[in-house]
C-alpha cells in the first residue's frame, strides 16, 4: 500500500466509523463530522470513539462543526438495511386511543395536526362483537399495491420491508392513495402549515414536505438507520405496538423483548384483510381480556377527536 | 349527379362561411372565449393555492376532473364508431358525417387529458412520466395508449383532410384571402387527383381506420383498467374493460346526433344530413344503450347480490346517497334514448336529438357515480370530523374548469370549421343520390 492510498483509506476509516462518537467525546452539541479538507491539523488533539468501541486521538481541525448528519438520498434510501426484514405487531388489547403514537409521529416529521400517518379507527368487525381501537400505520406491505401502480418510481419497496415515497419523484397522480386499500396515504393539499426544518431532503423522512405530493407513515425509516424504534413505538403508553426484525424472530414494544413466532401462536396474531392479497407486514393481536373499556378511550380527548367516532358509535351501538 | 357537380353545390353552400364571417359567429365566440378564460382564472387559483381550492380531499382523491377525463375520452369514440366501424361495413349514409366524427375524435383526445393534468400535485413535474417511467404502472399505459391514439387519429383526419385542401386551392368560386390560398395549397402536399395519389389515400385511410378501432379499444380498456386493477370495492371489475368501451361508443354516437343537429341548424345542411342520418345513428345509440344498460346491470346485480360487506356499503351509497344521479344515470339515460328511438312514432329528428342530450349527460352522471362513492367507500371507514373530508362536493374550480373544457371543445370545432368545411367534398363524391337524396 503507498503513502497515499494509506492515507486515502485512513480518512474513510475515519469518516465512517468515528462520525457517531466523536461527537460525545469532543463535546458538540450537534453531530460532529469530519471535514475531509482539514487534514493539515491544528496540532490539539481530541479523543474520539469509534462505533467498534477504540479510543482514538484525532486532529481538532478535522471535525466541523454541522447541524445534521448529510441526508439519505435516493438511491441510498432504496436499499434497504441489510439481513433486516421489519415487522410490526399492534397488540389490540391494549390500546386505548392515547393517541400518544399520533402525537409522536407528527411531531418527528413535522406534519401538521390533521395530518395523520399513523390513525386510529373506532372499529366493530359484527354485530355482536365488541368494539376495539384500531392503530393503523403503514403496511409496509410485501404486495404493495401502491408500488406497483406508481407511473414514476415515486415509491418503492426495500430489502428490509419498508415502502417509502420519494416526495422529489411524487408528481401527486394519487393514483396510490386509490391503489392501498388501507387509505395509509395522505396527500399535502395545500403548503406544509407546520414549520419545516432546515434540512437537507430524505425519503427515509419526508422531511421537509412538499405540496402536491403524497406522503405516508416511513416507521421512522431514520430511526433504523440508527437502531432505535420507531416514534410511535417508543412512545406509547400501553405498549401497543412491537417493533422488529424477522430475521431475529424478535419484537419490542420498549418494555419487553419477546419472540415474534411466539407472540403470533399465542396471541393468534393475524393480518388485517389477508383477503386482498397485499401481505401486510403488520400484524394485529386481538382485542381480548382487556383491562379497560373501549370508552375510555374517549375519555379527555378533544372535542374534535370525540367528534370523528361519533358517526361509528351510533352506527355501531344500533346494530347490536 | 356527377362529382363535381356535388362539389360545386357543397363549395357553393359554404362558400359564405368560408368567405366572411358573422358578428353572431364573433359574439358565441366571445362568450366561449369567456367561459375558458374562467377556467383558466380556476387554474392559477389551483396552482397558486394547491389543491386545497378543489374539493378532492384524501379519501375522494379523484372528483369531476377524472369524471370529465373519461367523459371527453369516451366522446372520442366518435370517430373510431362512425369512420372506423362504418367503414368496415362501407355504408354510404355515413359519408356527410365522417369529417365531424374525425374532428370530435381528435378535439376530445387533445382536450381529454388536461383533466388528468389537474389532477396532478406537481405539474412541474408531469414530464417525469416520461423520463422515469414505470410501464407496470396503468397510467404508463395511459401515457402509451392516448399517444398512439392521438397520433392515429390526427394522421387519419389530415389523410381525409388532403383531397379537400386540394379542392380549395384549385377552387375559383369562393373568394379566399391570399394567405389562406397559401395554407391550403401548403397543407395540399401537392395532390393532384392522379390515380397513383387516390390509390395510396385510399389504402392508408383504409388501414388506418381498422387500426383507429384497434387503437380505441385498446385506450379505453386502460382507461378502465385504471380503476379495474385497483382493490377498491365498485371497480375491482373484470367487467370493466368492455363496459368502459361501450359507454364510450354510447357517448360518442350520442355527442354525434347533438352535433348533426347543430351543424345542420347552423349551416343549414338538411339535404345533407337527412331524418335517416339521425334514425341510422339513433338506432346505433339504441343498440349501444342496450348493451351498455345489459352491462351496468351484470355489474350491479353482481355486487348487491353477492352482498360482500363492502360491496353492500356502496351499493347502500348508491342507493341513498347517490339515489337520483342513479336513477337519472341508469334507468332515465338509458330507458329514454331506447324508448325514443324504439318506437317508431317517436322517431323526429327533434326527439332523437333530445334523447341523445339525455344519454351523454346520463353518462356523464354515471362517470361520477362510478368515480366518487367508491373513493367515499374504503375499507377503513372514514372517521373524521371535517366535512369536506366525509363526502365529496365540487368546487367553482373544479366547475370551472368543466365549463372550460367544453368551451374550448366548441371553440376548436369553431374555428377548424371555419377553415374546412364540416362535411367532407371529397368523401361526398361518388355517392349516389339515391343513396343520399343530396339533389331533389
Amino acid at each position: 500500500m503507498s503513502e497515499k492510498e494509506k492515507s486515502e483509506s485512513r480518512r474513510k476509516f475515519l469518516k465512517t466509523g468515528i462520525t457517531a462518537g466523536i461527537s460525545a467525546a469532543a463535546g458538540l452539541t450537534g453531530g460532529g463530522v469530519l471535514a475531509s479538507k482539514a487534514m493539515a491539523g491544528t496540532g490539539k488533539k481530541v479523543k474520539a470513539l469509534t462505533t467498534d468501541g477504540k479510543v482514538v486521538e484525532v486532529d481538532e481541525a478535522m471535525i466541523e462543526e454541522k447541524a445534521t448528519k448529510e441526508a439519505i438520498g435516493r438511491t441510498e434510501s432504496m436499499e434497504g438495511l441489510p439481513n433486516r426484514k421489519f415487522v410490526m405487531v399492534v397488540d389490540l388489547a391494549k390500546c386505548k386511543n392515547a393517541r400518544a403514537c399520533v402525537d409522536a409521529c407528527q411531531e418527528g416529521h413535522f406534519l401538521a395536526k390533521d395530518h395523520e400517518w399513523i390513525k386510529i379507527y373506532y372499529m366493530k368487525d359484527a354485530p355482536k362483537t365488541a368494539p376495539y381501537w384500531f392503530p393503523r400505520p403503514c403496511f409496509h406491505c410485501d404486495s404493495p399495491m401502491c408500488v406497483s401502480v406508481c407511473p414514476v418510481g415515486a415509491t418503492y419497496k426495500r430489502s428490509d420491508g419498508i415502502v417509502l415515497v420519494d416526495t422529489d419523484r411524487c408528481i401527486g397522480c394519487k393514483f396510490c392513495m386509490t391503489g392501498c386499500p388501507y387509505s395509509a396515504r395522505v396527500f399535502h393539499w395545500k403548503e406544509p402549515e407546520v414549520e419545516q426544518p432546515d434540512v437537507e431532503y430524505s425519503p427515509e423522512t419526508n422531511v421537509p414536505a412538499v405540496e402536491g405530493t403524497v406522503g405516508k407513515c416511513v416507521w421512522c425509516a431514520d430511526n433504523l438507520r440508527k437502531n432505535k424504534l420507531p416514534r410511535c413505538v417508543s412512545a406509547c403508553p400501553m405498549g401497543v405496538l412491537y417493533f422488529g426484525d424477522m430475521v431475529e424472530d424478535s419484537v419490542t414494544n420498549g418494555e419487553e423483548t419477546v419472540r415474534l413466532s411466539q407472540l403470533l401462536e399465542d396471541r393468534a396474531g393475524y393480518r388485517f384483510k389477508e383477503e386482498l392479497g397485499t401481505n401486510p407486514g403488520v400484524y394485529y393481536l386481538p382485542p381480548s381480556n382487556r383491562s379497560f373499556t373501549v370508552e375510555s378511550g374517549f375519555e379527555g380527548q378533544d372535542e374534535e377527536i370525540q367528534k370523528r367516532y361519533e358517526k361509528h358509535v351510533n352506527k355501531y351501538k344500533s346494530k347490536k | 349527379m356527377n362529382d363535381i357537380a356535388i362539389q360545386d353545390k357543397l363549395l357553393a353552400k359554404f362558400k359564405p362561411h368560408l368567405e366572411s364571417t358573422t358578428i353572431r359567429w364573433y359574439l358565441v365566440l366571445i362568450i366561449l372565449v369567456a367561459i375558458f378564460g374562467w377556467g383558466i382564472s380556476g387554474l392559477v387559483t389551483q396552482i397558486t393555492g394547491g389543491h386545497i381550492v378543489t374539493g378532492m380531499r384524501d379519501n375522494v382523491v379523484w372528483g369531476v376532473y377524472i369524471v370529465n377525463f373519461i367523459f371527453f375520452m369516451g366522446l372520442s369514440y366518435a370517430g373510431a364508431l362512425v369512420s372506423g366501424v362504418l367503414h368496415l361495413f362501407n355504408s354510404n349514409w355515413r359519408k356527410p358525417i365522417i369529417r365531424m366524427a374525425e374532428l370530435v375524435t381528435v378535439i376530445s383526445l387533445i382536450i381529454g387529458p388536461f383533466f388528468i393534468f389537474f389532477c396532478i400535485g406537481r405539474l412541474d413535474r408531469l414530464h417525469y412520466l416520461f423520463i422515469h417511467p414505470r410501464i407496470q404502472s396503468p397510467i404508463s399505459w395511459d401515457v402509451i395508449g392516448i399517444t398512439t391514439d392521438l397520433i392515429g387519429c390526427f394522421i387519419y383526419l389530415y389523410l381525409s383532410f388532403i383531397e379537400d385542401f386540394a379542392i380549395l386551392r384549385d377552387q375559383t368560386s369562393i373568394n379566399l384571402p391570399k394567405w389562406r390560398q397559401k395554407i391550403y395549397k401548403y397543407l395540399a402536399l401537392g395532390y393532384t387527383g392522379t390515380p397513383r395519389q387516390k390509390k395510396i389515400i385510399h389504402q392508408s385511410r383504409s388501414l388506418m381506420s381498422a387500426m383507429i378501432i384497434a387503437i380505441a379499444i385498446i385506450v379505453y380498456s386502460v382507461l378502465a383498467w385504471i380503476f379495474g386493477v385497483t382493490l377498491q370495492p365498485g371497480w375491482d371489475s373484470t367487467i370493466f374493460g368492455p363496459y368502459f368501451v361501450i359507454a364510450a361508443i354510447f357517448s360518442g354516437s350520442g355527442l354525434m346526433i347533438i352535433l348533426m343537429w347543430l351543424f345542420r341548424r347552423i349551416y343549414h345542411l338538411e339535404e345533407f344530413i337527412t331524418k335517416k342520418h339521425f334514425v341510422n345513428m339513433g338506432v346505433l345509440l339504441m343498440v349501444v344503450a342496450s348493451f351498455y344498460g345489459y352491462f351496468t346491470f351484470c355489474d350491479y346485480l353482481t355486487k348487491w347480490y353477492g352482498s360482500v360487506k363492502i360491496n353492500a356499503e356502496l351499493i347502500d351509497k348508491l342507493f341513498a346517497e347517490f339515489n337520483w344521479m342513479f336513477i337519472f344515470a341508469n334507468y332515465i339515460g338509458i330507458i329514454i334514448p331506447i324508448v325514443i328511438i324504439g318506437i317508431p312514432q317517436f322517431r323526429t329528428i327533434r326527439n332523437i336529438s333530445i334523447g341523445a342530450v339525455i344519454a351523454v349527460v346520463a353518462l356523464w352522471v354515471n362517470r361520477y357515480i362510478i368515480v366518487i362513492p367508491t373513493l367515499e367507500t374504503p375499507f377503513l371507514p372514514i372517521q373524521d370530523s371535517r366535512a369536506d373530508w366525509l363526502s365529496y362536493s365540487p368546487t367553482w374550480v373544479e366547475w370551472s374548469l368543466t365549463a372550460a373544457g367544453i368551451a374550448i371543445f366548441i371553440i376548436m370545432f369553431k374555428l377548424v370549421s371555419k377553415f374546412i368545411p364540416i362535411i367532407s367534398f371529397s368523401e361526398m363524391s361518388g355517392v349516389e343520390d339515391r343513396e343520399l337524396k343530396i339533389l331533389e
